[in-house]
């Protein structure tokens, strides 16, 4: 399965580009490849624990993981995902 | 003058310069402006605050900014209103509205929040402002830019309300309308922001407006004299003007240009379509769980609330309590304070007028202590949403036995309350 996977600015210093293409079941397995090719990127999109941090974002397609299957999302050829940080706004 | 020492990250504390950035590069926390508290305490007191501008550069040794401001110099400084009236309706004793639907000049509290974001996009060197929006950040962000002379791109969701789309129109920014809900623009313009080198408001110079929020604290406290309430009310969507407002009654004490402690209680209101912070207060939960928005009150239609791990923290920590209502509720708390104090507020404020009834109910606003009630913006902005029901007027010809046929023998009173 090849995922494409867009990187935000703050984390681009170490893919050195902002998109990169993973190959992955699901999530859990793409943030364990991307750490792979790109060392030291997992501890920033987790915590110690190993969960996804509170204020990062991962859309699969445009949904946010968190309405789907979470870590355990399951990919197929050809998604995208987006790894977003929150934003602010709104009152 | 400059008290503006840097950023730094709310969760991880790292430190960075006052540039204009996302988030912590590390952690992905939000940044937090950092001031030289000892530098303002040596300079500001009240007696300067009360001859400073009548606007929220009265309060500019707290704002993040390193020279003079450039844009915003009428906003803020809006009126504490003692609602009489409707405390006596609602059953306490001391109740006011902080009335932000008369903010200059779009009505709403973004005005305070822009006139920051722009100021300190000038001294960063951008020629072009952005924002990601749920109306009233558009309005303010198009007219303030236009004013400032800035270029302007606004970002906001299709479905939005017809007054806010034309109330942003009509200052000639580059307007899109995008097709999903506000956290779908907001997953966009993440990605635009990383790509052209624009200062997005709620984005890159995000650190920089969030301050500007504080403003709305700084004043209900000058204006109880120097006191902070026992009570406020706030609604909440990213929970961000929660955050700020604890924030300000903090600095003020801090600098003692308070009568007391503060000891102020800050309660979170929400609709029920859209509850992620309340929900989380209400159940204890750790976890602010992320909803598909579905309300009536789409300036509160974030499902991903970005400060909510924070507003939550301060509605804990201070012992205050959340409320959620239907949109049906909305519209009662809409029309109650238009009824009772002849101020037409937007969705949001229905929120918090109809949250405060809730919590006057169960307890949680004790009659005797005193409430400010946080109206972040104008009803002329929602109509849609109350429109069928607010009645219909009586249509006559126009002779005075049509006038007596048609409206006083149906009426007899129609002039009382």
């Amino acid at each position: 399965m090849t995922i494409k996977v867009r990187v935000p600015t703050p984390l681009q210093k170490l893919t050195g580009q902002p998109e990169v293409k993973v190959e992955a079941e699901n999530v859990k397995g793409l943030i364990a490849q991307l750490e792979k090719n790109y060392p030291g990127i997992k501890d920033r999109i987790c915590d110690e624990t190993g969960k996804i941090r509170r204020f990062v974002n991962i859309y699969l397609n445009e949904e946010d993981i968190r309405f789907l299957e979470k870590e355990e999302t399951s990919l197929k050829d050809g998604d995208e995902i987006s790894i977003v940080p929150a934003i602010a706004g709104g009152i | 003058m400059s008290y503006l020492k840097g950023l730094r990250c709310r969760e991880c504390g790292r430190e960075y310069p006052k540039q204009a950035l996302y988030v912590c590069e590390y952690c992905f926390g939000s940044l937090e402006a950092v001031y030289d508290y000892d530098g303002i305490k040596k300079i500001l007191t009240r007696e300067k605050i009360i001859k400073g501008p009548k606007s929220l550069w009265r309060y500019r040794e707290l704002l993040p900014i390193d020279g003079n401001p450039s844009a915003g110099f009428y906003s803020g400084f809006t009126p504490l209103v003692k609602a009489d009236i409707l405390a006596r309706e609602l059953g306490v004793r001391e109740l006011y509205v902080k009335d932000d639907s008369v903010c200059h000049p779009t009505w709403s509290f973004k005005d305070r929040v822009v006139a920051v974001a722009l100021s300190r996009a000038r001294e960063l060197g951008f020629d072009t402002v952005a924002c990601a929006s749920t109306g009233n950040l558009a309005n303010s962000v198009a007219a303030n830019a236009a004013w400032a002379g800035f270029k302007r791109y606004i970002f906001i969701p299709a479905n939005l309300e017809k007054a806010k789309i034309i109330g942003t129109l009509v200052y000639l920014p580059n307007l899109i309308a995008v097709n999903g809900n506000y956290d779908d623009v907001n997953r966009l313009c993440a990605e635009i922001a990383a790509k052209y080198r624009w200062g997005f408001v709620n984005i890159n110079l995000r650190a920089y407006y969030a301050e500007g929020s504080k403003t709305f604290g700084f004043e209900i406290a000058e204006q109880l004299g120097w006191r902070a309430p026992q009570h406020i009310v706030a609604p909440a969507a990213s929970g961000s003007l929660i955050t700020k407002i604890w924030k300000a009654l903090k600095e003020f004490e801090k600098l003692g240009l308070l009568e007391s402690k503060v000891e102020t209680k800050i309660h979170c209101a929400q609709p029920e379509g859209c509850s992620p912070i309340s929900t989380a207060i209400q159940t204890g939960a750790e976890v602010i769980r992320p909803v598909k928005p579905s309300t009536i009150a789409k300036s509160l239609a974030i499902g991903n609330p970005a400060d909510g791990y924070y507003a939550k923290d301060v509605v804990q920590a201070s012992g205050g309590s959340a409320g959620i209502v239907s949109d049906e509720e909305i519209r009662e708390g809409i029309k109650l304070l238009a009824r009772t104090e002849g101020i037409f507020t937007e969705t949001a404020g229905g929120v918090t007028v109809a949250a405060a009834k809730k919590l006057i109910r169960e307890g949680k606003l004790p009659k005797e202590e005193s409430i400010v009630l946080a109206i972040t913006g104008s009803g002329l902005k929602t109509q849609e949403a109350i429109q069928d029901s607010v009645g219909q007027a009586a249509e006559i010809e126009a002779n005075l036995a049509a006038f007596e046929d048609k409206v006083m023998k149906k009426n007899p009173v129609a002039a009382g309350r």
